[in-house]
C-alpha cells in the first residue's frame, strides 16, 4: 500500500511545517490492512489553494484550519460536501468552541484538533482518521465484492433458466411444424426430450429454494436428535430405482454411534444430493458405496462411486454455485449446478467440512464430516 | 449443392431441435457441442455459414470460436447466439462497423432463435438453403 496523503490547509507556516515534521517518520500498524502506514504530507496556505489542489488530486486526509485568511474552512467543507469525496476531513481549530464543532460536523469533517497540540496529539488524531477510513474502505469494496456475486449468480441463473425453456419451445415448434412426418411415434424423443428438460428444470428451482432458505437464515430450524442411519436408509431406497434401470448396485454401511443433533431436511438434502450425484455420474453396471461413521464428536459420511471421475483442477472448484464439469462424459447428465454447493453451505451450519478425491474414469469419493453436537447459524 | 452450416452449441437439445429445422429447409448441417469439436470440423470443412453459440463451456467461448473463425476462415459469415444480452443488460449486436470489427460476427441474435429468424439471417447473408 502506498502513503496515506495528508493535506495541511492553514494559514500558519508554522502549523504546517510542525505537521509536517512530526508525520515525516511517523508509521502506523493497524489491524484492517497488513501494510505499515505511512504518510506523505502536502501543504498550502488558503482555503482557496486547498481546494484547487483537492480539485486537481484528491488527498486522504485534509487536515483543515477553522480560520485562514480568505475563506474559511467552514466554507471548503460546504464547497466539498456534494463532491462525495474518498476523504476525511480534520478541522484544526484554535477555539474549539461547540458552535464550530456542531457545524463542521454537519459539513461532514470527521474529527477535530485543537491548536496548539502536541506531535503525539496529532499522531493519535491520524490513528483514529486513518483507521476509519481504510475500515470504511474495505467495508465499501466488501459491499461492491458482493454485489457483484450476488449479480453473476442471477447472470447465470438467468441463463440456466432460460435453456431448458427455449429447448422445450424448440421441440413443441418441431411438434407443432410436424417436421418428423405423420408417425406419432416419431416424436416420443422430442417429448421425452421435453420431460427431462423440465425436470431438470424444476429441481433447479427446488435447489435455488433450499440454498434462498439456507442463506437467508430465515427458515425455522427443527433441530432434534436425528439417527443419521435412518436418513442414509431412506436416500438409498428412494434412489434404487434409479440405479436400477442402469443396473448400478447402491451399498450402505455404517460404523459407530451415529445419533446426531440437526435438521432432519437438512441432512436429507446432503445425503440426496450425494448419492444421486454418485447415480448420476456413474457408470452402467457400476456400484455406490455410502459409509457412515461414528466417532467420538463427529460423523463421517463417504460417498464413493465407480463413476467418471473428475480431473484435479475441477473438483476444486466443485464445490461452487453453478459449477457443472462440461465435458465428453457429462454433456447428457442433467444438473442445476447448485447441489454441491448446497452440500458445502449445509455442512458449514455443521462446522463441516467437505471434500472429494477422484480419479478420472475411474470413480470419486465425496467426504463430509459433520459435528455431532454444533449445529450454529 | 446445399449450403453447409456449422452449428456449435452446448446445449445438445438445442442443437438437435435447430440441426431438424434446417435440414429441413434443405441446408447440410454439421452440429457440434464443444470448440474442441468444432475445430477438429473445421480441419475438413469450410462451411458456408457458421452459427455460433456465446456461452459454450467457458462464458466467453463463443467470442473465441468467433475470432478463430474469422482469421482462418474469413469468407465465412458467422451468426453469435446468446442469451447474454438481456440478462446482463450488456448491450451489444454487430450493426455498426466498430463493433463487427471487435466481436468478429456478422450477426449477433438473441436466444431463444427462432428458427425463422435463423433462416432470414442466413438469406440476408446470401447462404441460401
Amino acid at each position: 500500500m502506498g502513503p496515506l496523503r495528508v493535506l495541511v490547509a492553514d494559514d500558519e507556516a508554522g502549523i504546517r511545517h510542525g505537521i509536517a515534521r512530526a508525520l515525516r517518520h511517523f508509521t502506523l500498524r493497524l489491524p484492517v490492512v497488513e501494510d505499515e502506514i505511512r504518510f506523505e504530507v502536502q501543504a498550502v496556505d488558503s482555503g482557496e489553494a486547498a481546494l484547487e489542489q483537492i480539485a486537481a488530486a484528491p488527498p486522504d486526509i485534509l487536515l483543515l484550519d477553522h480560520k485562514m485568511g480568505g475563506i474559511t474552512g467552514i466554507d471548503v467543507l460546504e464547497q466539498l460536501r456534494d463532491k462525495s469525496l474518498d476523504m476525511l476531513v480534520v478541522m484544526i481549530t484554535a477555539f474549539a468552541t461547540i458552535e464550530t464543532a456542531v457545524r463542521a460536523t454537519k459539513c461532514g469533517a470527521f474529527d477535530f484538533i485543537a491548536k496548539p497540540f502536541t506531535p503525539e496529539e496529532l499522531k493519535e488524531t491520524l490513528r483514529k482518521t486513518a483507521s476509519h477510513l481504510l475500515a470504511q474502505r474495505q467495508a465499501r469494496k466488501l459491499a461492491e465484492e458482493k454485489r457483484r456475486v450476488r449479480f453473476d449468480f442471477i447472470r447465470v441463473l438467468g441463463h440456466e433458466l432460460k435453456a431448458p425453456l427455449g429447448a422445450i419451445e424448440n421441440y413443441l415448434y418441431l411438434i407443432k411444424a410436424h417436421q418428423a412426418g405423420p408417425d406419432v411415434a416419431a416424436y416420443d424423443e422430442f417429448v421425452d426430450r421435453c420431460m427431462a428438460r423440465a425436470e431438470g428444470m424444476r429441481k433447479l428451482i427446488a435447489d435455488l429454494l433450499d440454498l434462498t432458505r439456507i442463506e437467508s437464515g430465515q427458515k425455522q430450524r427443527d433441530l432434534a436428535e436425528v439417527h443419521l442411519g435412518d436418513i442414509a436408509r431412506g436416500c438409498v431406497e428412494a434412489m434404487q430405482p434409479a440405479a436400477a434401470q442402469r443396473n448400478i448396485s447402491v451399498h450402505l454401511e455404517s460404523e459407530g454411534e451415529l445419533l446426531l443433533t440437526g435438521d432432519r431436511g437438512e441432512l436429507e438434502i446432503i445425503l440426496n444430493n450425494l448419492v444421486s450425484n454418485a447415480v448420476k455420474y456413474n457408470r452402467d453396471g457400476g456400484s455406490v458405496h455410502v459409509r457412515l461413521q461414528g466417532e467420538p464428536d463427529r460423523i463421517l459420511i463417504e460417498v464413493a462411486d465407480t463413476g467418471i471421475g473428475l480431473a484435479p483442477e475441477d473438483a476444486a472448484r466443485l464445490f461452487h454455485d453453478f459449477v457443472r464439469i462440461r465435458n465428453e462424459a457429462t454433456r447428457h447428465v442433467l444438473g442445476s449446478g447448485l447441489g454441491l454447493s448446497i452440500v458445502r453451505k449445509i455442512a458449514q451450519l455443521y462446522d463441516g467440512t467437505v471434500g472429494v478425491e477422484s480419479q478420472p474414469d475411474a470413480g470419486s469419493t465425496f467426504r463430509v464430516s459433520l459435528s455431532r453436537s454444533k449445529p450454529s447459524r | 449443392m446445399a449450403h453447409n452450416i456449422l452449428l456449435v452449441d452446448d446445449d445438445v437439445d438445442y442443437l438437435t431441435a435447430m440441426r431438424l429445422q434446417l435440414e429441413s429447409a434443405g441446408y447440410h448441417v454439421t452440429a457440434v457441442e464443444s470448440v474442441a469439436a468444432a475445430h477438429e470440423a473445421l480441419k475438413t470443412l469450410t462451411p458456408d455459414a457458421a452459427v455460433v453459440d456465446l456461452m459454450i463451456n467457458e462464458p466467453d467461448d463463443g467470442f473465441i470460436m468467433c475470432h478463430f473463425l474469422k482469421k482462418h476462415h474469413p469468407s465465412v459469415p458467422v451468426i453469435l447466439v446468446t442469451a447474454v444480452t438481456s440478462e446482463t443488460g450488456l448491450d451489444f449486436d454487430a450493426s455498426t462497423k466498430e463493433e463487427r470489427a471487435w466481436i468478429k460476427a456478422d450477426v449477433v441474435l438473441a436466444k431463444p432463435v427462432r428458427f425463422e429468424q435463423l433462416e432470414r439471417e442466413l438469406s440476408r447473408l446470401g447462404v441460401e438453403a
